[in-house]
């Protein structure tokens, strides 16, 4: 088999299950693809020999008749997640050198399947970006390019993932989502993003950034190897209180389901004032092609979506400052030494976290403080449930919703922007799914006049991923879109 | 009865309120898998989680979320069936989280009430304000090494009860009772093990002075008391500094304070303006915690008797004294002692034997109860013994002495020493016409009109039997024969 | 409302952040900037909303009162900057 990256999934499952290749060449073939794109610095850590022990475990399994679901596949890491005995940093300089004794719950599902661990992806700082550009190891770049060659960024938080999944360099990642920290790089780099419904994936062993919003879930190339992955990631997990019991759908089966008699929303507070019109073309397109496979497309209001994104920052940055209180230099992670306690925190923290990360928490600790919380976090909260409100409302009429996965393709890296509003303004389509708990999926639907992927979200009622992955096997089947960044190992195809 | 203080300038009230943390009996923490025990080695009962390494999350331990409604009903408190676990966010060497899992706005109990017994055998309610659950800090130790502090999470995460009074007490007496009262309550449902100098059960103390009936003066807080001695100190401390600097012309201000058990005195730790800003907010890893009326019902069914109860029935059924009543219930084990001991006996005489003798010789020879020497049924054969006149009640102290000293059966002392009480009246009439008869004076003074000196011809013939006559049978024979004759 | 130097001051005091005198006025200016922003949720009726703080719709799970973890000093000091016979080690903490 000479076009070992081409493979998707799926592909490469049967190709190993009929022997026509082997694990370690498939992942010799990946691990060769991180090194030939390494200038894209996805990956912030290569476990070359993990991947080649653990890919030959693979083999014997497979030649015993045991392969897993995601026997022998080759996958990348977000650096939110904890890997035993292997550095895991959220990609902080307060996190540097961290060696977990423990592995997350989602890390050890893909593993237990037989899924082989290249290393551990690029990210934001405690998956606070949009841009992946707040990564304590430099940004990570987007494989495509627009005709003027600049490096755009890969989108982010989970940009590392997004990047070396587009480049091939991963054949499936898995990133962590927020308010948007998987669909809106999935969107940039053109490939398939999930977030599942919180509590479908365990949040144990991953480092928390908000942890009421936080949720894992895949990058893949294909819906349906997106639906592979996610069988395997998702389970309930009694060392997570927040994980669901909640039984999994059949995803991998209703990627071919079609949308058939489905009844689609399209919400109209979607339609943002100065929104890129190729953005809004593509919705449009979207909802043509999901009509034409026999869905019925129907127009919904969610009236408070505009509220979402000053909401989430207000509950994240608050949940942000709590969680990441715990790295003050006692137990682990960076420490700077001091005369007293409080002098010791004062300077770790501030050698160890980055601006944007300290700016969080800043923001967090002040509306959380005496005489700010009502009018701050709980007025968050409480429009948070005004929010979830115009979801179960539409839920009541439609069975998923289509909108645009980001208001514009991915930017210039080291594009100045001196207010941090116009950077959260990324998120503003992805972040309402997740302070109303629903999954969400992002699916690559065409490109722009300069070549960059532009991406459509849909979105579904809780804990029903199937629907998901019906509309969106009909997008992807009907858009047809080829995956041809520049900068992608082994070539264009 | 006055609590008042009285000042240089008039009478002062005092108000006090407790703060209780009450170490939660279980096995494991209130969060994580690791154990609760006492004494291990430095970071041995740690967990991953209760080190707050990256990614680990919380998950509660049903039995602590139980034994916290068990205290709330034995507290005759409302039990919320719906409570959130909140977040106290601080930054401190030995919280790792940097912060604590608490319960702020919605706890697992409500309002409850405390009934109070003091020496007099008079009673009061002290009203409960809360209950709530959170968890324990580690251990710092700052007398290792001269510029490092260490550090011990061994006690991190595990499961306490805060158990918040109103501000109902009047006097270091009344708040000693009521440590004392809420401890016996907690052990008796087995909720907490009370060891004060262990750390199981300490005391935040909230002191106020003002005239009577005036308006409530400024309070402190003095923090972490473990012992009725030092909470009744420091009570007394403040007190007695809060109504000088009043009656000086000054100001309280309302801060944390510190008492240092080597002088008795407290210490400003920290004043108003630099107290923490704790950002309290609901713990987004949990969950709103609902627990079913069945559950509590079910709960409240398996409650064993509690103090007050016990106590109402020795009074009511057994007619035991306000103070006796109290004294035997204080502790579970003692009420178990007694109602073994007086089952079939005389109850009030049980009572006394017990409050009396067996708490003196116990307290004596620093023995408990555990390993008393004398089992129940031993002293209720004793007592058995005075009541049917086998012996005196003179003659029992000894026996009991005996019985504390050997462990031996009562009976069987007596048997052996010979001790059994004289209640023939033909041998009781001889020694009295002994008696008599070698004093004729004093029969002829008797006669004249001094009456007093029935008492000492009873106590000539007591001699005589060596003290083992039938001092009733005594009575009666020398009455009808100094009276009748 | 509007953050000055000296809230600024005392945010990164609460948060044990340590920031350089010359940085407190552009954070003020940053930390405004996010703040009048947010400000637009000013315009939502929540009365007689109640707060949403999770939305998970099962109650909170709980596990049984068994010693299942501990025991495990070298997975707990494994990645400690300074520790000393089993103990982690900080400043000396004076109360
Ligand atoms: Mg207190
Ligand atoms: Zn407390």
């Amino acid at each position: 088999m000479s076009d070992l990256l081409g493979l998707n999934a799926v592909a490469a499952r049967e190709a190993l299950d009929k022997k026509a290749i082997s694990a370690v060449e498939l992942t010799t073939a990946y691990l060769g693809a991180a090194e030939a794109t390494a200038g894209l610095n996805n990956y912030v850590a290569l476990t070359a020999d993990h991947a080649l022990a653990m890919a030959a475990e693979s083999d014997k399994r497979i030649a015993a008749g045991a392969a897993g679901l995601l026997e022998g596949l080759p996958i990348g890491v977000k650096d939110l997640f904890c890997t035993k005995g292997i550095s895991s940093t959220a990609c902080s300089n307060i996190l540097k050198g961290f060696v977990p004794p423990y592995e997350s719950t989602v890390t050890a599902n893909l593993w237990a399947a037989g899924g082989v661990m290249l290393g551990k992806l690029n990210c934001d700082e405690f998956a606070m970006g949009s841009g992946n550009e707040n990564s304590a190891f430099g940004p990570a770049v987007n494989p495509w390019q627009g005709k003027d060659k600049v490096d755009l960024v890969p989108g982010g938080s989970s940009g590392g993932s997004a990047s070396a999944v587009a480049a091939r360099s991963a054949l499936l990642a898995t990133g962590t989502d927020t308010g948007g920290s998987i669909r809106q790089p999935a969107a940039f780099c053109g490939v398939v993003g999930l977030k599942p419904t919180y509590g479908r994936c365990s949040r144990w062993g991953i480092v928390a950034f908000a942890s009421s919003l936080d949720q894992a879930g895949p990058f893949t190339r294909t819906v349906a190897d997106n639906a592979l992955i996610m069988t395997a990631m998702a389970s309930h997990d009694a060392k997570d209180s927040t994980s669901t019991q909640t039984p999994l759908q059949d995803l991998i089966g209703a990627v071919g389901d079609g949308v058939k008699g489905m009844k689609i929303g399209v919400p109209k507070e979607y339609g943002m004032d100065g929104m890129d019109s190729e953005v809004v073309t593509l919705w449009e397109q979207g909802q043509a092609w999901l009509r034409d496979a026999g869905a019925e497309l129907i127009d919904v209001s969610l009236p408070h979506t505009k509220y979402a994104l000053p909401a989430y920052y207000i509950i994240a940055p608050a949940e942000a400052s709590s969680n990441l209180a715990r790295y003050d230099g006692v137990r682990y992670g960076m420490r700077v030494d001091a005369e007293t306690l409080d002098g010791m925190y004062e300077a770790t923290r501030a050698a160890g976290f980055g601006e944007e990360v300290q700016r969080r928490i800043m923001i967090g600790t002040y509306v959380l403080s005496a005489g700010y919380y009502d009018a701050y976090y709980l007025k968050a909260q409480k429009v948070r449930r005004l929010i979830k409100g115009d979801f179960d409302e539409a839920f009541q009429t439609v069975d998923a919703l289509l909108t645009p996965a980001t208001p514009s393709a991915a930017f210039p890296v080291g594009r100045k922007i001196d207010d941090p509003v116009t950077n959260f303004l990324n998120d503003v389509f992805t972040v309402p799914a997740n302070l109303a708990g629903l999954p969400g999926i992002a699916v690559p639907g065409g490109v722009t006049s300069d070549g960059l992927p532009l991406g459509l979200q849909v979105l579904g009622r809780p804990f029903d991923e199937a629907s998901l992955y019906r509309v969106a096997g009909v997008l992807e089947q009907a858009a047809g879109f080829k995956m041809t960044p520049a900068r992608m190992a082994g070539g264009a195809a | 009865m006055s609590d008042l203080v009285t000042g240089r300038t008039g009478d002062w009230e005092v108000v006090i309120g407790l703060e209780v943390h009450a170490q939660v009996s279980s096995n494991a923490k209130l969060f994580s898998g690791a154990s609760a025990s006492f004494g291990s080695a430095p970071n041995e009962n740690v967990s991953l989680v209760d080190a707050a390494m990256p990614g680990m999350l919380p998950v509660i331990n049903r039995e602590c979320v139980y034994q916290a409604i068990r205290t709330g009903l034995g507290l005759k408190a409302q039990i919320n069936l719906t409570s959130v676990f909140d977040r106290k966010n601080y930054f401190y060497a030995d919280l790792p989280q940097g912060y604590q899992i608490s319960q702020f706005k919605d706890p697992i109990v409500g309002e409850g009430s405390l009934r109070i017994v003091m020496a007099d055998g008079s009673t009061r309610d002290i009203g409960i304000e809360r209950l709530h659950l959170e968890q324990d800090a580690g251990k710092s130790m700052h007398d290792q090494h001269p510029t490092k502090s260490y550090i011990d999470l061994n006690r991190t995460g595990v499961a306490l009860m805060e158990i918040v009074s109103r501000p109902d007490m009047r006097s270091a007496a009344e708040a000693a009772a009521y440590v004392r009262k809420l401890r016996s309550i907690l052990r008796y449902l087995g909720t907490c093990d009370g060891n004060m100098e262990e750390g199981s059960l300490r005391a935040d103390v909230n002191v106020s002075v003002r005239r009577p009936n005036g308006p409530l003066g400024t309070r402190t807080e003095t923090k972490n008391l473990n012992s009725l001695r030092f909470i009744q100190a420091a009570i007394d401390y403040e007190v007695a500094r809060q109504i000088e600097i009043i009656e000086d012309g000054g100001a309280i201000d309302q801060e944390t304070r510190l008492f240092d058990t080597g002088t008795g005195t407290t210490r400003t730790m920290r004043s108003k303006e630099d107290a923490h800003d704790y950002r309290y907010f609901p713990d987004p890893d949990l969950l709103p915690m609902i627990v079913t009326q069945d559950e509590v019902d079910a709960l409240a069914s398996a409650l064993p008797e509690l103090p007050d109860d016990i106590r109402d029935r020795l009074m009511g059924e057994y007619g035991l004294s306000a103070y006796d009543a109290s004294v035997i219930t204080e502790e579970r084990d003692t009420a178990r002692y007694y109602e073994a001991a007086s089952d079939g006996r005389d109850r009030k005489l049980v009572a006394n034997w017990m409050t009396v003798e067996l708490f003196g010789a116990l307290n004596k020879s620093g023995k408990s109860l555990e390993n008393c020497p004398i089992s129940p049924e031993k002293l209720g054969e004793l007592v058995g013994l005075i009541s049917d006149g086998t012996i005196s009640g003179r003659i029992a102290k000894d026996v009991f002495a005996d019985m504390f000293e050997t462990g031996k059966g009562a009976a069987a002392i007596v048997d052996e020493k010979g001790l059994k009480q004289v209640s023939d009246s033909g041998a009781i009439e001889t020694l009295i016409d002994q008696v008599l008869a070698a004093n004729q004076d004093k029969v002829e003074d008797y006669r004249g009109g001094k009456d007093k000196l029935f008492g000492f011809f009873v106590g000539q013939v007591m001699k005589e039997s060596g003290g083992q006559a039938n001092p009733s049978m005594v009575n009666q024979i020398l009455r009808s024969k100094l009276d009748g004759a | 409302m509007s953050v000055d130097k000296t809230t600024v001051a005392k945010i990164a005091r609460l948060a044990r952040i340590n920031v350089p005198d010359d940085r407190l006025e552009p954070l003020a200016t940053e930390l405004n900037g996010i703040l009048n922003w947010i400000a637009e949720l000013d315009e939502v009726n929540t009365d007689n909303v109640e707060p949403l703080a999770s939305v998970t719709g099962h109650a909170l799970p709980m596990r049984n009162d068994v010693v299942t973890d501990g025991n495990r000093l070298d997975d707990v000091l494994s990645n400690v900057p300074e520790g000393a016979s089993g103990f982690f080690v900080v400043p000396k903490v004076v109360e």
